[in-house]
């Protein structure tokens, strides 16, 4: 049983986004992080990069193979998570504490878009 | 498109819970507990492979020295019985239909192992070539399963667990031994730069033997691993680093194309190649930055502009970097060269490096 949180959003390529006032963590959940096994490297945007919904904004890559990071917002990376380039490991050891970047949404009706706990919950089939 | 196939321990890897995926025809485990876990646990004790896959063919007859030497790169009238060669398998412009092994069983008694993926048109290209030998081609694929006990306590635990001395075998050798009635091969080889063996026997055997590696504790192993483990130490996988258009001699395995010994297919474009030299040759690289190149991912010279591309690549992990091997155009082939690869949207800088990334730990 892969872990979900209430209160967050999730989007079909399993990235959550933790909404705090104007701000959005933005980073992948249990499920994905199980899915991919030892993460080994997280590509990361930079601080006052613009990111769009549904755009790749990095990788998240496992032993094996690459993947892509599509962002569920849209809006300004404010900060990105540094403690990821030197331990990326981090994200299997909790997926939802170590979020990959903080975004300054730009539109906040995009959140209509995406799922709640229970409907992610069924998506991925638990 | 045809089902995958299985292996005759297929439903061992479900029941155990492995993460299956296609390759090479067939539903293989990928990983069992994780591929970091498994390939640290061939590299500093013991695994065991499901490597079932792999083709076999037997071939005997008058002229089966003969013929196999004729499509085999490698020099088999060298070799004694229990002796095991590697080498390739070329098409008359030199590119690989196959990299293989060879055992020597008997006279005009040679046992070929094949790659899985490859095994029809290994088999195909081998009676086309047999037409005018005499000599008699058997695909015993289907009749062999395969097991590899790989690392640094393999010798320990085939004699524990399997019952099977090992210690008499030295590298790339092999004997036939009566296993309760099952006359299989044991050799000392392996796909991992480790010290290790490969079983071959009936079906039930390898059951029987996987079973008993597992009762007795032994790290199952997935073909994540297998791939993480042969890439570190240099060894090509057919389809990345040899291919159809890669010939040994790009691939820098021109030691196994003995050009003085007599003819055999792709003889004469080995030989025209070695003496003008390549125009593409097979490099390591090693990346400045955490930032991980794959199959397929483009090579640039300092100028970006594309000079090749990466065949195998990964965050080592025995090796704490990452690296690469790619085919790159030979006028970059040098050691020290400053390459770039193309990684999504940024180029990355990297230094061309040997291919052997980490030394082997071979018995000899």
């Amino acid at each position: 049983m892969s872990k979900i949180i209430d209160g967050l959003y999730y989007s079909e390529s399993h990235e959550f986004v933790k909404v705090e006032g104007d701000f959005g963590y933005v980073g992948i959940t249990d499920y994905a992080q199980h899915e991919l096994g030892n993460v080994v490297y997280v590509d990361m945007p930079e601080v006052d990069d613009e990111v769009e919904a549904g755009e790749d904004f990095g990788a998240v890559e496992s032993v094996k193979a690459a993947s892509d990071l599509v962002s569920p917002v849209s809006g300004t990376v404010v900060e990105v998570n540094e403690a990821l380039e030197d331990e990326p490991g981090l994200i299997n050891k909790d997926a939802f504490e170590n979020w990959i970047i903080k975004v300054e949404l730009s539109d906040k009706s995009e959140l209509d878009n995406l799922m709640d706990a229970e409907a992610y919950k069924a998506f991925i089939g638990e | 498109m045809s089902e995958n196939k299985f292996t005759c321990l297929h439903d061992k890897h479900v029941a155990q819970g492995a993460l299956m995926s296609p390759f090479g025809g067939f539903d293989m485990p990928i990983q069992y507990a994780g591929i970091v876990e498994e390939h640290n646990a061939v590299r500093n004790a013991v695994g065991v492979f499901d490597v079932s896959h792999m083709g076999e063919v037997h071939i005997t007859g008058p002229e089966a020295q003969k013929f196999v030497n004729y499509i085999f790169t490698n020099d088999i009238t060298k070799m004694e019985v229990g002796g095991i060669q590697y080498g390739m398998m070329l098409y008359p412009d030199g590119g690989t239909v196959d990299d293989l092994l060879v055992y020597t069983m008997g006279e005009n008694d040679y046992f070929l192992v094949i790659n899985a993926a490859n095994i029809d048109k290994d088999v195909a290209w081998i009676n086309e070539q047999a037409a005018n030998f005499d000599v008699t081609v058997d695909n015993q694929s289907e009749n062999y399963g395969q097991i590899a006990v790989q690392g640094p306590d393999a010798e320990k635990k085939m004699l524990e667990v399997l019952n099977l001395d090992c210690s008499d075998l030295t590298f790339y050798t092999f004997k036939v031994v009566d296993y309760h009635g099952d006359n299989i091969i044991v050799s000392r080889t392996g796909y991992t730069g480790e010290d290790g063996f490969e079983v071959y026997a009936s079906h039930d055997t390898i059951r029987d033997m996987w079973d008993m590696l597992m009762t007795a504790g032994v790290q199952p192993c997935g073909l994540g691993c297998r791939d993480t483990l042969r890439f570190e130490v240099g060894l090509p996988l057919y389809g990345d680093e040899l291919t159809a258009e890669i010939t040994p001699i790009m691939a820098g395995f021109g030691f196994f194309v003995k050009l003085d010994k007599e003819d055999f297919i792709g003889k004469d474009a080995c030989a025209q190649q070695k003496a003008d030299g390549p125009a593409k040759k097979l490099v390591g690289l090693e990346l400045h930055d955490k930032a991980i190149p794959r199959h397929g991912y483009e090579v640039c010279n300092e100028n970006d502009e594309p000079i090749g591309y990466v065949t195998t690549g990964y965050r080592g992990i025995s090796v704490d970097k990452s690296i690469a091997v790619a085919l790159v155009d030979a006028a970059y082939g040098k050691l020290g060269t400053p390459l770039r690869v193309h990684i999504r949207k940024k180029y990355f800088d990297a230094t061309v490096v040997k291919k052997k990334f980490h030394d082997k730990s071979y018995k000899k």
